[in-house]
Order: C-alpha cells, then structure tokens, then sequence
C-alpha cells in the first residue's frame, strides 16, 4: 500500500513536473506547479512529515506561487491564451474533478474502515527523545532538532536569507 | 544554554565566523549612518578579515568539534579558512580602486563579499552534509548578487542568470546526491556516513548517490563537462568578484569534496577515484586547449583556472596523504599567482579602458614596468616554470599521482602543462614585446601595489622555500587522513 502511495505520487509529480515545462501558457504553467508542490506535500504527509508537509503548502503553494501568478501576470508576454469556452472540454474538466472527489470519498471511508479510527503519530526512532519522547508531536521534535542539535546551521540560514535579501534589493533598485 | 548541549567552547571556536558575521553586518549600519564613506566601510571590512584571521591563527593545532559534532575546528578546517581570508582580503585591496572607478555602492559589495566568505568558513568547517549544504548556498547566493553587480553592464547581468541558473540546477543535483547518502546510511554526519559505508555492499542507489554528488561538486570546482559556467561568469563578473570567484570559492569547494568523499566516502576511494581521474584528464585538457584560442585576459584565466581545476583533482586522485597534501599545497600556491594575475588585469581598467583584452596588455612593461614583471612572474608559475611556487605545486601533484601508480595521470598533466605554456608566454610577448595600447594612465595605489606584492611574495617563496607550506600540508593532511584509515579499518 505504502509503496502503491508512493509509486502513484511520484508518478503524478513526474508528470506534473513536466506539464509545468511544457504548457504553452505561463499562468497553466504556474497553476500545474501548485498542484505539484500539492502533491508533494502529501508525499510529505505519507512519511509521517506533517509539519514540513503544511509548511510546503503554506509557504510553497501558498505564498511562492501567488508571487509567481503576480510576476506572470505583470510580465507583459507576447500572446495571451485565447480563452476556450468548449462547453464539452469543461463536461469533461467537471467528470474529471467530480470524479477526483468520488475517489477521495472512497479513500477516506476505505482508509477510516480499515484503520478504525485515525492513525497514531508515528514515531520516528532516530530523533533524540529529549523531552516526553514518543508522545511528542512532530511539529514539537522539529522544533528541538532545529533548535538544539542544529540551532548553528541554522543561524547560519538567517545569514543566507539575509545575504538573499539584500542581493535582491542591490539587484533590483535602481540607485542605492 | 548547557542543558541543550551546548558551552562556551562552542561559542568560542566560532569566533572567527561571529566576527565575519558582526562585521558584515557593522558595514550595513555604518553605511546608513555615514553614507557614501567607501574608505571607512573598507576600513571596517578589512578589519574583520584582519581579526577573524588573528583570532583563527590562536585556534592552530586544536583538534575538536563544536556545535554538537556538526563543525571541525581542526588544522584542515583552519587551514582552509586562512585560504579563504588571505584571498578575501586580497580582494578587497583590488576591489576598493576598482570600485571607485565603476562607480557602484561599495557598502552591499563588501557586505557579500565578507558573506560569501563567511559561507566558506562553514564549508571548510562542516562535516555534516546539512551544514556544508548551508555553507555552500551562502556562499553561492552572495556570488549570484556579486557577479551581476555592474548592473549597467549586459555581460554582468548575463553573468549573474548564467551562475544562478546553473548554479541552482548543480545545487538541486547535489542536493539529490545529498539525500540518496542520507537514505543509504541514514545519517548526514560524515562519520557516521563513513561507519554505514565501511560494512556496506555497493548498491546501485549509492553508485547514483556516489554520480550525483560527484556532479555537483564538478559544478562548483567547474570540472569538465560541468565548466560552462565559467568562462561567461568569470568574464562578465566585476574582475576582483572574478579573482575571488576563482580562488575563495574554488578552495571551498576543494574543501568540501575533500570531506565528503575523502572523510566520508572512504569506504568508496576506489569507486571515486575513477570518476575523478577521468574528470581531471578531461578538465585538464579541455581547460588548456581552449584557454589557447581566448583573446579576452578574463576568459583566458577561466579556462586555465579550469585547468588548474584538473591539476588540483589528480591530487584527490591520488587519495593519499600525500595526495591530499598536494591538493592543499596546490590551493595555496594557485591563490597567490591567480589573485595576482587577477589584480593586474584590475588595474587596467581604468575610466577609458575596460582593459580585459588581451591587447590591452601590450606594452605594459613601458608603462607599468613593476606590474608587467609582477605579471610575468604570475605567468610563469601559473604555467609551472621553476623557481616559482606554481612549479612546487604541479610537482607535488604528479609525484603524489605517479606514487600511487596514476602515471599516466601524470603524464597527461604534464603534456597539459607544456601546452599551457603557450597560452601564459603570450601575454608575456604582449607585454614586452608589442606596442603601447591606447588609454589613460595605469594608476596603481597603495591598494593595488600591497595586493601585488603580497602575491609576488607568496609566489617567490613557496617556490623557493616550499617546506614551509608543506609541513603545514602534511600536518593538516593528517587529521582528515586519520579519518580515512579508521573508516578503512571498520
């Protein structure tokens, strides 16, 4: 099943990763990229990585991309995509998506059948159990490895954003 | 601050680090609260190098690792970070006439180039993949912003996309080699990487992971065929970013191979050191038989820093000892020459002149007598003349190939030397032999004149008194070569 997860999820984001070269339009472009940093978000989630898997949609999906609609829609490109208003291609579109939540409903009812009840918070063995150990939550653990065990790479980060920061600044401002 | 493992020592043996950081960040404040003081921001930018490197010489012959084992402040971690501050500050003698003459702020420039080296300190220091990782972007971004620092200039705003363009697709192949170790060893701690790898059998998921981190490191020490890069960076750069970019970042990167796969990886040495011998011929080769057909000073020393790229990985090759002693002696030797040669292609830019042809070398020597023989010097030992230190460097590298049974390695190298002659000797006949190049006077300060006779000095020395660099070497070479030979043991 794991491997089933994994193998269909890569599959897609595979996919996906190349519709985001190859669509004519930028802002398709950008759409197929949120859905794939959507996808990876659940694969994220299937290694029981839950905090950085809301993270990528946050700040992925969420924020970086809507940057990305803004540039693309302020960049003047050559031609804009004519708009289609094929009745049946939006059928289709609409089976296609009403049939996305049939099988989510599906998974969902299989998943809670199967398991019944939600899954316990997996405990990954190789964290350090520093405080309550198993018990405590994998947004609680992260915090401590990044704060403990690599609290000086990461203080080293906050140099690289602040380094980014400003050589975007020096690049894009006319006179400093 | 002791519950969550960590003391005082590890606070203080990053002191050079927290001192490059605080001065990069005093540039900042100092520029909005006295704007337009170039001299005072330089001042303070040289300073921090001058500190950090005094604080950093009272850390020689500590062995030991802070930041709960994620940093080596060991004689290879420092030596690399003296490589990395001499050849800061020797950039930042040539940048400050030649940012007067761009006319560009100097306050971000000296911020990114503190930054970059701070980034490199890391790399040296790291060994952890995440941390080295961290490092490396540092330094990487800072590079992106200083490489398309002349802003009106289309080659440098060319030179910027290209880097970060390709310095981000080589950082996603890294990264990937990165993640495929961590899934076959389960740690990103190098030793305990090298633990796992010493019982394993190879598996295919490690010959990729082994590919992939070889590629990308390829990218930054720009090996064949990952050097496309190079020449158009180099050439669009601000020249001293250039001379940095060649030398800082080049030793970092050695440093950062060196641990990875040395430290790291030693169970694989026999995997790896096919991949590095066919990357050095074909550096090597390649580097010098196009920096032949260069007719711009900058391209010219890209494909040859290139090429010295190639020398430098016979070193690695080798994967002795004595090997890893002629890389580190080799990094030191190719900062004097190259930061010197780099510092005489700065001084001709001038308001009139771009000066990065080889036709503006012509007549240099009636001009700027003391430069132009400065240059000849550099010259010289870039393509391995004896006495000077570039001759001590390539044969350090080829006996500790030839050592190891690499003659043939050897060979290549020192056919690749003869041909590289040629294109060397031929700014030497430009300038000594050719009429006077149009422009305005060759102005060279006090700045500029300290810079060049740093590299003479360097030049001459270690090539005539070479012992002194390498007992440091041999000393240094040692505290990763023990690694090596536990791992091996296991």
């Amino acid at each position: 099943m794991e491997a089933f997860v994994f193998y269909l999820l890569a599959t897609l984001i595979l996919g996906l990763g190349i519709m985001v070269i190859t669509a004519r339009s930028a802002v398709h472009s950008v759409l197929f990229l949120v859905l794939n940093f959507l996808l990876v978000a659940i694969l994220y989630v299937t290694l029981s990585a839950q905090f950085v898997a809301v993270i990528q949609v946050l700040v992925y999906a969420g924020g970086i991309v809507v940057l990305y609609l803004f540039v693309v829609m302020l960049v003047s490109l050559k031609k804009a995509p004519e708009l289609r208003s094929d009745s049946r291609r939006v059928a289709r579109t609409g089976l296609l998506l009403a049939g996305a939540v049939l099988a989510e409903l599906i998974a969902i009812v299989w998943y809670t059948s199967a398991n019944g009840s939600a899954p316990p918070a997996q405990a990954a063995s190789d964290f350090p159990p520093r405080l309550a150990g198993d018990a405590m939550l994998n947004t609680e653990r992260l915090g401590w490895v990044l704060y403990t065990e690599y609290l000086i790479p990461f203080e080293v980060a906050s140099m690289l954003l602040l380094v980014a920061m400003i050589g975007a600044i020096v690049l894009a401002k006319k006179n400093l | 601050m002791e519950a969550l493992g960590y003391s005082a020592a590890d606070f203080y043996y990053l002191l050079p680090e927290l001192i490059l950081t605080g001065g990069a960040l005093l540039v900042l404040l100092v520029n909005i609260i006295v704007p337009r003081r170039g001299d005072l921001l330089f001042g303070i930018s040289l300073g921090t190098l001058v500190v950090s490197g005094l604080v950093l010489a009272s850390f020689a012959g500590v062995d030991t690792t802070v930041s709960r084992g994620l940093l080596a402040i060991d004689g290879f971690a420092l030596f690399f970070k003296a490589i990395f501050l001499v050849s800061a500050a020797l950039t930042l003698l040539m940048s400050a006439p030649y940012l007067r003459v761009e006319g560009v702020p100097a306050a971000e420039y000296y911020f990114l180039i503190l930054c970059a080296a701070l980034g490199m300190m890391f790399m040296a220091s790291g060994v952890d993949l995440i941390t080295l990782f961290i490092g490396l972007e540092t330094m990487a971004i800072a590079f992106y912003v200083l490489a398309g620092y002349l802003k009106p200039s289309h080659k440098s705003n060319e030179a910027a996309v290209k880097y970060f363009l390709l310095g981000a697709f080589s950082l996603g192949i890294l990264l990937y080699g990165m993640s495929l170790l961590y899934g076959v060893t389960g740690t990103t701690r190098l030793d305990g990487i090298a633990e796992a790898l010493a019982g394993q059998d190879r598996s295919l998921l490690l010959a990729a992971a082994l590919i992939l981190l070889a590629a990308g490191m390829g990218f930054k020490i720009a090996a064949v065929p990952f050097h496309m890069w190079a020449p158009d960076v180099y050439e669009g750069a601000p020249t001293p970013v250039t001379a940095f970019l060649s030398v800082g970042s080049k030793a970092a990167s050695f440093a950062m191979l060196l641990r990875i796969f040395v430290e790291g990886m030693g169970a694989l040495t026999p995997d790896w050191q096919v991949i590095f011998a066919f990357l050095a011929v074909v550096t090597m080769t390649v580097g010098n038989i196009a920096a032949i057909t260069q007719s711009n000073m900058k391209r010219m020393l890209a494909y040859s820093s290139i090429a010295h790229a190639g020398y430098i990985l016979i070193g690695v090759v080798a994967a002795t000892e004595r090997g890893v002693v002629a890389a580190l002696v080799y990094l030191w030797v190719y900062l004097f020459m190259q930061l010197g040669a780099f510092a005489v292609v700065t001084m001709l830019r001038r308001h009139d002149v771009v000066g990065d042809e080889l036709k503006d070398m012509s007549g240099l020597f009636a001009r700027a007598p003391a430069a132009a023989v400065a240059m000849l010097l550099f010259m010289l030992s870039l393509g391995g003349i004896p006495p000077t230190a570039g001759f001590m460097g390539k044969v350090w590298v080829f006996g500790a190939a030839i050592d190891q049974g690499f003659i043939w390695l050897a060979v290549v190298g020192v056919i690749n030397s003869a041909i590289s002659l040629y294109y060397y000797l031929r700014v030497v006949v430009f300038m000594f032999f050719k009429e006077e190049a149009a422009g305005s006077e060759i102005a060279m300060g006090p700045a500029m004149v300290t810079t060049l006779t740093v590299a003479v000095v360097g030049t001459i020395l270690f090539g005539i008194y070479p012992q002194l660099l390498f007992e440091q070497a041999q000393a240094v070479a040692g505290s990763l070569g023990a690694s090596v030979t536990s791992a091996a043991l296991q």
